[in-house]
């Protein structure tokens, strides 16, 4: 038995909108046989996962709350990797983004007015974009990976971040904590229902973020340089689009995209910077990402996936005691399925089964196709 | 032993894993197939080597298992990226995800357990010679055998037919598959390969460089490792060099992170002033080291834009579909 691919003459629709829940079911599947080795009731398990979480108002709210930096940062990621740009490191823009929005309150205490929050949103996109543009540069200008150099940035991000918070911007009335003051009110993005729950504005950002980036990738010019110099940037150069201006178009839109998500992530559910800002927000970013299908559309419901899967991992640890641990697992789980899925979009997949010693010219006849043949 | 020595050996120690795991990568990439997951795959080396050293007291079975860990874990890329033909960046990235996913679940159990060593070799007579006998003679068994794979793959590619081969299925896929060359078997067995050399790297991680399992303990050799092969142009004997050349770096900001100014009191004039130049540096920005040389030699190898183009393996990450 063999797997063959046969290549569709188009992409299939239904596999275009299908892939994705079938990802999400086989990753349930897969997620419910770790509870079997873990030697816990695969039921109770994914209950506590992918359902506990939504059953209470207050769940919901962290549910938006890690939402919210996971679209911001998944949609700015569209943009690159629509334009083969393959920005790995938002992990570190997101953690410049952070440091950058941080720098206004902390620098000016006294500026205390409705112009501050504004501000470090517009120096937290800076920073990110700032960042972003190191890799972008380097690729433009000197052709180098910009896999390696956008993640190689990352580390050096969480660095400064490290020594920002036990040097010079550490908080000295916090004893020996290694953290920066705590935002004052005006630096902190407002809740949305106070009443029930400690959800932002954020989610809210990354919504209409999500909308206008949506608008720009279908609607105008630059959207389509986007994805004509992604998948032929021959076919482009020859329609007068430039790759370097892309490149950096799409890592200053990513960059940016991720530094709000950081300063937003600090400002709104932290409330100060700490050495630890995020629990690989900017990596699970990239599956959201692929689980959108790179459609922002798409990537506002994936972010929410992503975010549940955090939530259900800390219910998990309380409620069924496996250790939260199993998060990343499930993540880097559901990515495979992801992209596994979307080979069924581009390809009809068959099991051929080689004739017993048959003479090769009477294979074709003793083929049988399953599946989808 | 002398100071030198000493620091010889510490590079030797940092520079191992980085030279498995790119000597590993080379050969993969030689076939035309860019795995990112090397991190992931020498995470779940790492892992395993010490549960399987912790469990059974012998630290060659943990080896053992590091590698084999590594190669099935690498055959999770080689079915999407090779057999469902799904894009290698992203296949790579998964494999890393979820290597760092499922090595820290598997390893919640290890976490603050003290592993077994690896011990370092000892010879009578030839490990107690003065200078090179502990440089040439007494380093751990990791060291000797990360030297005789690179010199076996230097071997293999440039000098066997099968070798050959595997470089024809880098730079041209499909006139070796036009030759009747099965493509796809050979890139999985690199592919293999890859994973086990990976592997291998996490169990010197594990095993010698620190008897202890922490969470993503490898941070970012991996992907340090990716670089080295693009710094070696895809040359073994320059994967060599690039790997040590980064271990120096690392333990040379280990070094001076460690260092009291106190004790260099001594130093001529000129030299204690730049010494406490260095140390007025913060650690962090020390640590950052080895990350920023990795961008900027990535840099100045890829200016020259003639020579790269040259040297890549033309089918680099390019997937490849068999008509029939």
């Amino acid at each position: 038995m063999r797997l063959e691919l046969v290549k569709r003459p188009q992409q299939s629709a239904l596999f275009s909108a299908l892939s994705p829940f079938i990802a999400f079911g086989l990753m349930v599947v897969a997620g419910g046989v770790i509870f079997l080795i873990l030697g816990k009731d695969p039921v109770n398990g994914l209950y506590a996962y992918f359902i506990e979480p939504l059953t209470e108002v207050w769940s919901l709210h962290e549910l938006a709350i890690k939402a919210a930096p996971l679209i911001l940062i998944a949609v700015g990621l569209s943009v690159c990797f629509l334009s083969s740009n393959w920005n790995i490191g938002a992990e570190g823009q997101f953690t410049i983004g952070a440091i950058a929005g941080s720098a206004i309150p902390l620098y000016f205490p006294q500026f205390q007015n409705g112009a501050v929050l504004p501000m470090m949103l517009i120096c937290g996109a800076i920073g990110g974009a700032a960042w972003a543009a190191i890799p972008a540069i380097l690729k433009a200008r000197f052709n180098t990976n910009e896999i390696l150099t956008s993640l190689m940035l990352v580390y050096v991000a969480q660095l400064i971040l490290d020594w920002l918070v036990r040097g010079p911007w550490r908080d000295p009335a916090a004893m020996s904590f290694p953290q920066a003051p705590a935002f004052h009110s005006w630096a902190i993005v407002p809740e949305l229902m106070p009443m029930s729950g400690r959800a932002n504005w954020g989610i809210v950002l990354a919504i209409v973020a999500a909308v206008a980036v949506w608008f720009m990738l279908s609607r105008t010019l630059k959207g389509f340089e986007v994805k004509v110099i992604g998948q032929s940037p021959r076919a482009g150069r020859f329609g007068g689009f430039s790759t370097a201006r892309t490149i950096v178009f799409a890592f200053l839109v990513s960059g940016a995209l991720a530094g709000l998500a950081g300063i937003v992530e600090v400002s709104g559910a932290i409330g100060r910077l700490q050495p630890q800002i995020s629990p690989g927000y900017g990596f699970a970013a990239i599956i959201v990402a692929f689980l959108g299908r790179l459609n922002p559309l798409g990537i506002v419901a994936a972010g929410f996936v992503l975010a549940l899967s955090y939530l259900g991992g800390e219910a998990a640890q309380i409620g069924i005691g496996v250790t939260d641990k199993t998060v990343r697992a499930f993540q880097g789980m559901l990515l495979f399925f992801v992209l596994a899925c979307d080979t069924l979009i581009h390809y009809r997949v068959r099991l051929v089964r080689p004739a017993p010693a048959a003479p090769p010219a009477a294979a074709p006849v003793t083929e049988t196709a399953h599946g989808h043949g | 032993m002398g100071m030198a020595e000493a620091i010889l050996l510490t590079i030797a120690t940092a520079a191992t894993p980085l030279l498995l795991a790119a000597i590993g990568e080379l050969v993969v990439e030689r076939s035309g197939v860019l795995n990112l997951g090397v991190e992931g795959m020498m995470l779940m080396g790492a892992v395993t080597a010490f549960g399987v050293a912790l469990m059974t007291g012998n630290a060659w079975l943990g080896v053992v298992a590091g590698a084999l860990a590594g190669l099935l874990f690498s055959l999770f890329f080689g079915v999407l990226a090779l057999t469902l033909v799904t894009n290698q960046v992203a296949t790579g990235l998964a494999l890393t995800l979820l290597g760092i996913g499922l090595s820290g679940m598997i390893g919640v159990a290890f976490v603050g357990q003290p592993g077994v060593k690896l011990e370092a070799i000892f010879i009578p007579g030839l490990t107690e010679l003065p200078l090179v006998g502990r440089l040439f003679f007494g380093q751990d068994p990791m060291f000797y055998i990360s030297i005789l794979l690179t010199a076996g793959v230097m071997w293999f590619l440039f000098r066997t037919r099968a070798g050959l081969t595997l470089r024809s299925v880098g730079d041209s896929h499909s006139s070796a598959h036009a030759l009747g060359i099965k493509v796809i078997a050979i890139r999985y067995m690199a592919v293999m390969f890859g994973g086990a050399c990976a592997g291998l790297a996490g169990a010197q991680l594990s095993l010698v460089y620190t008897t202890q399992w922490i969470e993503n303990m490898t941070a970012g050799r991996g992907w340090i490792a990716l670089a080295l092969v693009v710094f070696a142009s895809w040359r073994p004997w320059r994967v060599l060099a690039g790997a040590y050349l980064f271990g120096a770096i690392t333990i040379a900001q280990l070094h001076i992170q460690a260092t009291n100014l106190a004790d260099l009191a001594s130093l001529p004039g000129p030299l204690f002033w730049f010494a406490g130049l260095v140390k007025s540096v913060p650690s962090q920005f020390l640590s950052a080291l080895p990350y920023l040389a990795t961008v900027i030699v990535l840099v100045l190898i890829s200016r020259n834009r003639r020579l790269t183009m040259m040297n890549t393996p033309a089918s680099l990450g390019r997937p490849f579909v068999p008509d029939r």
